[in-house]
């Protein structure tokens, strides 16, 4: 279980500070897939390296915490030792929480063969080839072929580097995942293959995944709770199957109806406007400009993240609703 | 009737490597389509990284020149030998919408000296008729020439410089627009105002697309034609909805199994990996042999050739597995 | 039109350095080059403010009919010069072709030839009775390939980006594009090739001027150090002789640096960044 105290996240940069997540609170329950989706700017990225303790400079937590359990130990993230703990952390990366960046399949050191990267992050304890012949197992076991540990990275596929990298995410069972658009750049048939082995790894380690991506397509698949995020705040939440079935913030409503499916001849509209820029002094709900909905309330007041059904949370003035 | 866009066995070849190791890569291999309409029509060509269909584009657009064949576009020879119309005409004719919109424009420039010129050295209109012509284009995609002017790339939203990427298209009249990847790098929510706009271009103001993308989806939504390409080569083709609705050739169907659509749950087949695409490029069958569920000897070698279906579609595929059916 | 710091600073010092070496000779009592018009190796005081050298010069006054002589040898030569690799680059990099095979010939040969060498042969040969514009255009000669080769190589990327593709369909000319569309890209190097150029021609001059091959009766920061040399002004004591010169070159160097960049900078932010 994932605790996220009120996180408020920022970035320096030479214009000032900017909020990339500004007030997100909500309780993330364990060994399930989660879905973050949100489109660009909305502070997916930042809060998946919140979570995961990565806060260094521009990016720094400035108010809030982030609770979670790792092997019978509480850690928190937060700003009065911001630095110290995540240093503590850091002993705990790839052994118990994961992080598969954006891109990662690039992130692979291109002169040096596979085996030797996984051996990268391991104590200088255990015995190098004890170690190697673990890889070829689970290398195996995830239905790769087992030669792909003696390659080097330019040598392989795309698809192939991504599912090493997912590979050497999980090799060490741990409690968390957190992945980052672990699919975007791939072809649909290679993103289905590893959607799948993170599906499967899921089933069997019965881990907590977390899974940002900006493809809702991928997270009615795989995803069992899905959080919806909007210019940095976090607008619903809730069990994957309610929140496409019946969505009941406008945003994600109006998002999921847009997406053409084949063999639905339905007409699709996109959203008008575009999300509010960050540098902005922003007031009341950040989607009202958007939103078909939107009254004087929704511009005046920020509407509350609150359980408006059992399990399925929302931030909005009027949600459920279809029409005023 | 139009030939809207014809082209006859396309090929475009890239040698790679050094002097001792040259690679074949054939980005095209044999590629005939025929497309023939009064009306104007979206045709979409489909398919993976590798797949070719951007070097189709390219061909189509005159930036990249075929190795051998031709294509023809609205009845003029735009490439192959003894192509025709000089720039001046085919950029009449043709024009293009890019996939990244912040490339699309130099960033040292305001994107209303792109819509200028344009109206100034395309169309041959006046400076005041230029003025004219681009605000109707403007509008036709929804934006107001006063929100633009005067304005650089970066003061857009990727969605919002899209459009006016449409607009400068426009504004020649031209008979076809190739669309490559338009809206893969425009955020979700926005990216059905540029495919409606597309839509509705065809509708009311009578202009051809062609649409080239990977997502299927999109191109169910507005094609009347699709293309479906694997490693250079067409291996089915026809009207979008019968197509999509039930594909014949295995690997449209593993395309259409694949994507993550909402509404329809994976089931938990495993997927064939692909292998390391070069070596794909130089088989002397079928391009989709080792990875084809149902492929025998006869795909290995032999090349299947086009087999025009009762309803209307070509598929590349010897079928074999079918023949009762057929 | 907001500047920022680094401009203001650049500027700064580039008014003093040009103004200063233009409108100052106005006052002069007298000219600086003719020697035994004061004193000997006078230490600065309030009516010479660098002293005097050896010569019987006033060293400030010489400095700054030095500083007025290089600056016109140093634009001047570097204009040329940074306009024919602009040309030259952006054509040979755009066009392709048998042109840029030509012009990349013609920059190859260039900078292979070692040129100081080659200066210094011509300067025996022609044994100082050469003209000020004929060091000049010697210069040109060897100062334009490098920044030429920089430049084509960006042109050549450039080439390559979708925006070229979009004014094609736009109708633009091969020639719009060089200009419109290739060159703001471009246009940082050039500034920054200038900046070399106009050190480069320069140091070049003066270490000419330091062996004595160049027209070293013309008075430019180059020359004084040769004069202050043969006189073993750093033996006698008399480093004002020599520290003032370079000093000079060096403030010099850095307006026209600070601003160079500080005009780049203030370019950036205006184009449309601030959303």
């Amino acid at each position: 279980m994932i605790r996220l105290n009120n996180i408020v996240a920022t970035y320096t940069t030479v214009r000032g500070q900017v909020d990339a997540v500004d007030g997100v609170d909500l309780t993330i329950p364990g060994g399930k897939i989660v879905g973050v989706a949100g489109e660009s700017g909305c502070g997916k990225t930042t809060l998946l390296k919140v979570i995961y303790g990565d806060l260094i400079y521009p990016l720094a937590l400035r108010q809030g915490s982030v609770e979670y359990e790792l092997e019978g130990v509480v850690h928190t993230v937060d700003t009065r030792n911001g630095r110290q703990v995540a240093t503590s952390i850091k002993d705990y990366w790839f052994k118990y929480i994961s992080y598969i960046p954006q891109g990662s399949m690039s992130s692979l050191n291109p002169v040096v063969r596979i085996r030797h990267q996984f051996v990268d992050f391991l104590d200088p304890e255990h015995r190098t080839d004890d170690v190697i012949d673990g890889i070829r197992e689970y290398v195996k076991s995830l239905d790769l072929p087992p030669e792909v540990v003696d390659a080097y990275p330019h040598q392989l596929s795309g698809g192939m580097r991504q599912r090493i990298m997912v590979a050497m995410a999980t090799f060490f069972k741990p409690d968390i995942i957190l992945a980052d658009e672990p699919t975007t750049a791939l072809d649909v048939v290679v993103q289905k293959g590893i959607l799948q082995l993170l599906m499967e790894i899921q089933a069997q380690m019965k881990n907590t995944i977390i899974i940002v991506s900006h493809d809702m397509g991928v997270h009615y698949q795989i995803a069992d709770k899905m959080l919806i995020m909007y210019a940095a705040k976090a607008v619903e939440f809730g069990d994957s199957e309610d929140v496409f079935k019946a969505a009941l913030h406008p945003y994600t409503k109006m998002l999921i109806e847009s997406l053409p499916t084949i063999g639905d001849d339905r007409m699709r509209r996109g959203i008008a406007g575009r999300p509010p820029s960050l540098w902005e002094d922003l007031r009341g709900c950040r989607f009202a400009p958007r939103c078909p909905l939107a009254t004087e309330l929704c511009l005046a007041q920020e509407p509350e993240l609150i359980e408006h059904k059992p399990g399925h949370w929302v931030a909005c003035h009027y949600a459920g609703k279809t029409h005023q | 009737m139009n030939t809207i866009l014809k082209t006859t066995n396309l090929n475009k070849v890239y040698r790679l490597g050094g002097l001792l190791n040259r690679i074949r890569i054939n980005a095209l291999d044999d590629v005939n389509l025929t497309i023939e309409s009064d009306e104007p029509v979206i045709i979409s060509i489909v398919g993976e990284s590798g797949s070719g269909k951007t070097t189709l584009a390219k061909v189509i657009l005159r930036l990249v020149k075929p190795t051998s064949g031709s294509a023809l576009v609205y009845d003029r020879l735009i490439a192959g030998k003894g192509e025709e119309p000089s720039n001046r005409e085919f950029f009449k004719t043709v024009q293009p919408i890019f996939q990244n919109p912040f490339e699309a424009f130099s960033s040292y420039r305001t994107v209303d000296t792109y819509l200028l010129g344009t109206a100034v050295r395309v169309a041959n209109l006046s400076k005041t008729e230029a003025v004219d012509a681009v605000s109707e284009a403007l509008s036709l995609v929804g934006l107001e020439y006063r929100d633009v002017r005067g304005k650089y790339p970066n003061q857009f939203s990727g969605g919002e410089l899209q459009r006016v990427s449409v607009a400068r298209a426009l504004i020649p009249d031209p008979k076809i627009i190739v669309a490559d990847e338009p809206v893969s790098m425009i955020d979700a929510s926005m990216r059905m105002n540029v495919i409606n706009l597309f839509l509705s271009l065809k509708e009311e103001f009578q202009r051809s697309f062609l649409y080239i993308t990977h997502d299927l989806a999109t191109a169910y939504y507005i094609s009347d034609y699709i293309g479906v390409m694997y490693r250079g080569c067409i291996v089915e083709f026809g009207d979008a909805r019968t197509i999509l609705a039930d594909p014949l050739h295995p690997y449209t169907q593993l395309l259409l199994d694949s994507i993550p659509d909402i509404g329809r749950k994976w089931e938990k087949k495993k997927i064939a990996l692909a292998d390391i695409e070069a070596k794909e490029f130089q088989f002397e069958g079928c391009r989709f042999y080792n990875r084809c569920p149902h492929s025998s000897d006869r795909c290995r070698l032999e090349r299947p050739p086009a087999k025009r279906m009762p309803d209307g579609r070509d598929v590349y595929c010897h079928l074999s597995w079918l023949s009762p059916k057929f | 039109m907001k500047m920022n710091l680094r401009l203001k600073i650049g500027l700064v010092i580039l008014a003093i350095f040009v103004l200063g070496s233009f409108i100052l000779p106005f006052f002069m009592e007298v000219d600086p080059s003719r020697q035994g018009s004061y004193p000997k190796n006078l230490p600065p005081s309030l009516e010479h403010p660098l002293g005097t050298n050896s010569l019987g010069q006033s060293i400030f006054w010489f400095l700054v009919i030095a500083v007025r002589n290089s600056l016109l040898l140093g634009v001047s030569v570097s204009c040329v010069t940074t306009l024919t690799a602009g040309i030259t680059g952006l054509l040979a990099g755009y066009v392709g072709g048998w042109l840029d095979r030509v012009l990349t010939a013609l920059m190859d040969t260039f900078i292979a030839m070692p040129a100081f060498p080659i200066l210094i042969v011509l300067s025996v040969l022609v044994r100082g009775n050469t003209s000020f514009l004929m060091v000049g255009v010697i210069l040109v000669f060897f100062g334009w390939p490098w920044s030429a080769r920089t430049v084509r190589s960006m042109a050549l990327s450039i080439r390559e980006r979708e925006f070229i593709s979009m004014a094609r369909f736009s109708g633009a000319s091969t020639l719009q594009i060089v200009f419109q569309e290739v060159f703001p890209y471009v246009y940082a190097l050039l500034v920054v090739a200038f900046i070399d150029a106009v050190l480069w021609v320069t140091t070049t001059e003066a270490a000419l001027a330091v062996i004595g091959l160049s027209k070293v009766e013309i008075p430019t920061l180059g020359s004084i150090i040769f004069w202050a040399l043969s006189y073993n002004a750093l033996f006698i004591g008399q480093y004002m002789w020599v520290v003032a010169p370079v000093v000079a070159t060096a403030i010099l160097f850095l307006g026209i640096f600070l601003t160079s960049t500080g005009y780049n900078q203030m370019y950036a932010t205006r184009r449309g960044h601030d959303v």
